[in-house]
């Protein structure tokens, strides 16, 4: 029956008009009716949610504004006001505390080019669209460190003739790879016979100086003893030997290793000649840091070592070279299997005693090296969880297309690999961030440490001196690590070539 | 190619031909260098603190001026490495400072199994005892019955058992975790008596909101001497630290003060000749010069003028001398004579 259309029917010749959607799913009520309020249930939590937010919220604009002291020149007035919230002016009289630390006041300009430096060469770096990554990646991982070191100590390190010595000694032994790298393991060694044996009579000499002393000569203008004259004699002689006649040679893979080797020593004696030169800064010892320097300092050093650490680590873990993955297997698990808080403990209070009385690493550069290996430790498992993801087939595809092994990480499965785990080496990176507080327990004033020193001084002390400190420390660890954290998102949807994903 | 980079290398071996020599004694180690390095507490409000303008300031780091000022002429010549308490005695032990003036306690384990000898009791400290004003009270003997904030776990729960049960009076604990908390819960008026050692009190007092209504008594129920630490078997050092003390000290006692030091020198005292170097080669028996002592108390000020510096009336903490009187004034502050 309602088939049949009826003989007054109407044909609609054109599109009905559009009507506008439902004005409660449009605009702002439409958006809050379908996220906020959809169900009774959804109504409650929204509501007991926002009354919460705002709770808070107000709680800290009223702590920190409203009942907020501003202006003042010493505690009296903080504690003048009743009932008052957040003590600024001890904020802003400590400030350049927070940032400095005890840097001397004339010489902070050489903290400020740092910083200043820094961020523009690692903004640049971060923006994809800006050319010569290449250029910019080599000076931020180079230049800057050498001219941070530089610029922050004032270079003009003293070397002790000891030292000089050693690293005289050590670049002369590794002049014996040199054949090696020119014509493989075992041939290198049948022609490299004589030099062999004249360095490993050095290195003996050398390990039995240390337990038994010899007599000091006058050399070079100073004492040398004879055990160190005679190691460096032979080794010497050994690398006249193993570069000498390789020198001569047309053989180019043996003139490629000499140049690569010529290359490596200049580029070290490069950087021993730039930091033990005298550019007429003022020293300034690590003892006198603290801040916000102390704190990128340390995170900085640690994030940008333990990076291309803990891909070789991680590589090393799935390598089939036995001693190379029982190496790292080993490395990773005690480094792993210590708590941050022991390896920097051990840094600052055993280190020193097992050295002889007088000989002092740097406190701050033993710190450095602890959180760097520590957080090596952390990147290499994260790496590796990167690599199993990749399917065989890529690994086969490229050994398949006849790469080797390095050409085949590099091009093949690292960059697959890293890009699935960034959100794991970012969360690394913000831990690795905010675990630097940690240097306070051995006496480094990083940004905690020297707002938690701020609080004793009777000038400022009041009973919301150390609430607005801590406030401030939230604060400024927050906008570092939010920073991180926006990067990090923005990188994942860049690279993301099909994998792409909901959720992220 | 070989014999250049030989040269270059051997070149830097040149140009830093600095020998290290064994390490004599500290004291001429630290004539060498041309400074003391001095390990100090870096957030103790009177004793070590650096202020808005970097200075290091207190009580404690003015003890290194005074030692810096007898061998060199000049309280400058310090350079202060900030320690926390754990890697204190680490830090002096493998020679990183010279001198630990960093409010450590005088005690027989300290003295006698870690290698270390300690100077003297610059600072008398112990546990005690504030209560706000409005109680009247006024010696901790009238204390009974009342409920005390303390710390958990640390002696001053012991102490406060003893000192109690001592004087035949009862009284409530409110122990807890955090100092913070503890002073919180004073504020807050949980507790009529809030106990820790008694600088911590003076220091903590500030924190309150309005600290002059608090009173802090007299009474010290506990030893805790403070006082300079240096390495045990290098006595040359050691003398030069203590004598430094015991300067301060004589000075007050004899009325020398950073004023009138230069007047004093034409003083026919004998004592006050002996002590400026007028008379006596004192100064020779610890490898200083003759006028060491005046040379402490014009850069720095006697044992009283630092005290009223860092910590007395005059400043924000207001500690009452107390036990760290003269002797000739009922405290304990004694020296030898230089004779």
């Amino acid at each position: 029956m309602t088939d049949v259309p009826s003989p007054q029917g109407w044909v609609r010749t054109e599109d009905a008009p559009r009507l506008p959607a439902p004005p409660n799913t449009t605009g702002p009520v439409g958006w809050m009716l379908t996220n906020l309020f959809s169900s009774p249930m959804n109504s409650v939590l929204t509501i007991l949610g926002a009354s919460f937010v705002i709770w808070i919220a107000w709680g800290v604009i009223d702590w920190a504004l409203i009942r907020g002291v501003f202006t003042g020149e010493d505690r009296e007035a903080c504690v003048a006001v009743p009932d008052s919230g957040a003590c600024w002016p001890y904020v802003w009289a400590k400030f350049h505390q927070f940032v400095y630390g005890f840097y001397p006041f004339d010489q902070r300009w050489r903290v400020n080019i740092c910083f200043i430096v820094g961020a523009v060469a690692l903004a640049t770096m971060a923006m994809p669209s800006l050319p010569y990554k290449k250029w910019n990646a080599l000076f931020l991982l180079v230049v800057y460190p050498l001219m941070t070191f530089v610029l922050l100590t004032g270079g003009n390190l003293n070397l002790s003739s000891s030292t000089i010595y050693f690293v005289t000694g050590v670049l002369l032994f590794s002049s014996l790879v040199v054949p090696l790298a020119a014509f493989g393991i075992e041939d290198g060694i049948r022609r490299n016979k004589p030099a062999l044996v004249l360095a490993g009579i050095a290195v003996a000499i050398w390990l039995v100086s240390i337990f038994v002393s010899m007599p000091e000569i006058a050399a070079f203008g100073g004492y040398i003893s004879i055990a160190t004259l005679a190691s460096l004699v032979l080794l010497t002689a050994a690398a006249f030997f193993s570069i000498g006649h390789r020198a001569s040679t047309r053989d180019i893979a043996a003139r490629s290793a000499l140049l690569g080797w010529v290359g490596a020593v200049s580029a070290i004696i490069a950087v021993l000649v730039l930091v033990t030169a005298d550019f007429g800064l003022v020293q300034v010892e690590t003892q006198q840091w603290g801040g916000l320097l102390v704190t990128l300092v340390v995170a900085v050093t640690g994030i940008v070592a333990a990076l291309p650490l803990g891909i070789l680590l991680a590589l090393g873990r799935r390598s089939k070279m036995v001693v190379v993955r029982l190496f790292s297997i080993v490395f990773i698990e005690v480094w792993r299997g210590v708590p941050l808080i022991t390896v920097l403990f051990m840094a600052s209070i055993m280190l020193p005693l097992f050295m002889p009385e007088g000989v002092n690493f740097d406190k701050l550069l033993r710190a450095l090296v602890g959180t760097a290996l520590f957080s090596a430790a952390y990147m290499a498992e994260t790496v590796r969880g990167g690599l199993q993801a990749i399917p065989r087939g890529q690994y086969e595809a490229a050994q398949a297309l006849g790469l080797s092994y390095w050409r085949m990480m590099n091009l093949i499965v690292l960059p697959q690999a890293l890009k699935i785990v960034i959100p794991g080496i970012v969360n690394a990176f913000i831990s690795l961030f905010k675990d630097t507080t940690l240097v306070l327990i051995i006496g480094l004033f990083d940004l905690l440490g020297i707002i938690n020193a701020s609080f004793s001084d009777p000038k400022w002390v009041s009973p919301q001196t150390g609430t607005t400190g801590y406030f401030v420390a939230a604060l400024m660890f927050w906008v570092f690590c939010f920073a991180m954290s926006r990067y990090s998102l923005f990188m994942e949807r860049r690279l993301a070539t099909g994998h792409k994903r909901r959720g992220i | 190619m070989t014999s250049k980079l030989l040269t270059v290398a051997l070149g830097l071996g040149l140009s830093v031909a600095a020998v290290s020599a064994a390490s004599a004694g500290t004291l001429d180690d630290v004539k060498a260098k041309g400074f003391i390095q001095c390990g100090s507490n870096p957030s103790l409000i009177g004793f070590g603190f650096p202020d808005d303008q970097n200075n290091w300031t207190g009580f404690d780091v003015d003890f290194c001026r005074a030692v810096a000022a007898a061998i060199f002429n000049d309280p400058t010549k310090v350079k202060f490495t900030p320690l926390s308490a754990k890697e204190r005695f680490t830090a002096l032990q493998s020679g990183e400072i010279d001198l630990l003036s960093r409010n450590t306690t005088w005690s027989m384990s300290r003295d006698t199994s870690l290698g270390l000898k300690f100077a003297g009791v610059t600072y008398y400290d112990g546990q005690g005892f504030m209560v706000k004003k409005s109680l009247g009270v006024n010696s901790a003997l009238n204390l009974n019955g009342a409920s005390v904030c303390t710390q958990t776990g640390t002696t001053t729960e012991l102490n406060l058992a003893d000192y109690f049960k001592a004087n035949n009076m009862t009284y409530q604990v409110v122990a807890f975790e955090k100092n913070e908390e503890v002073l919180k819960a004073y504020q807050d008026g949980r507790c009529d008596v809030y106990t820790t050692d008694q600088s911590g009190l003076y220091a903590e007092r500030l924190k309150l909101a309005a600290p002059d209504d608090h009173v802090i008594l007299p009474e010290i129920i506990s030893k805790e001497p403070l006082g300079p630490v240096v390495r045990q078997g290098d006595d040359a050092w050691f003398n030069v630290v203590k004598w430094t003390y015991y300067a301060l000290v004589n000075a007050e006692d004899l009325g020398i003060t950073q004023k009138n030091v230069d007047e004093m020198k034409t003083s026919t005292n004998p004592e006050v000749m002996r002590f400026v170097g007028k008379e006596g080669d004192f100064g020779v028996g610890i490898a200083l010069s003759n006028d060491w002592a005046a040379q402490i108390i014009k850069h720095v000020g006697n044992y009283g003028e630092i005290f009223e510096r860092n910590l007395g009336e005059g400043t924000k903490l207001k500690i009452a001398r107390g036990k760290n009187a003269l002797w000739s004034k009922g405290g304990l502050q004694y020296a030898p004579p230089i004779r």
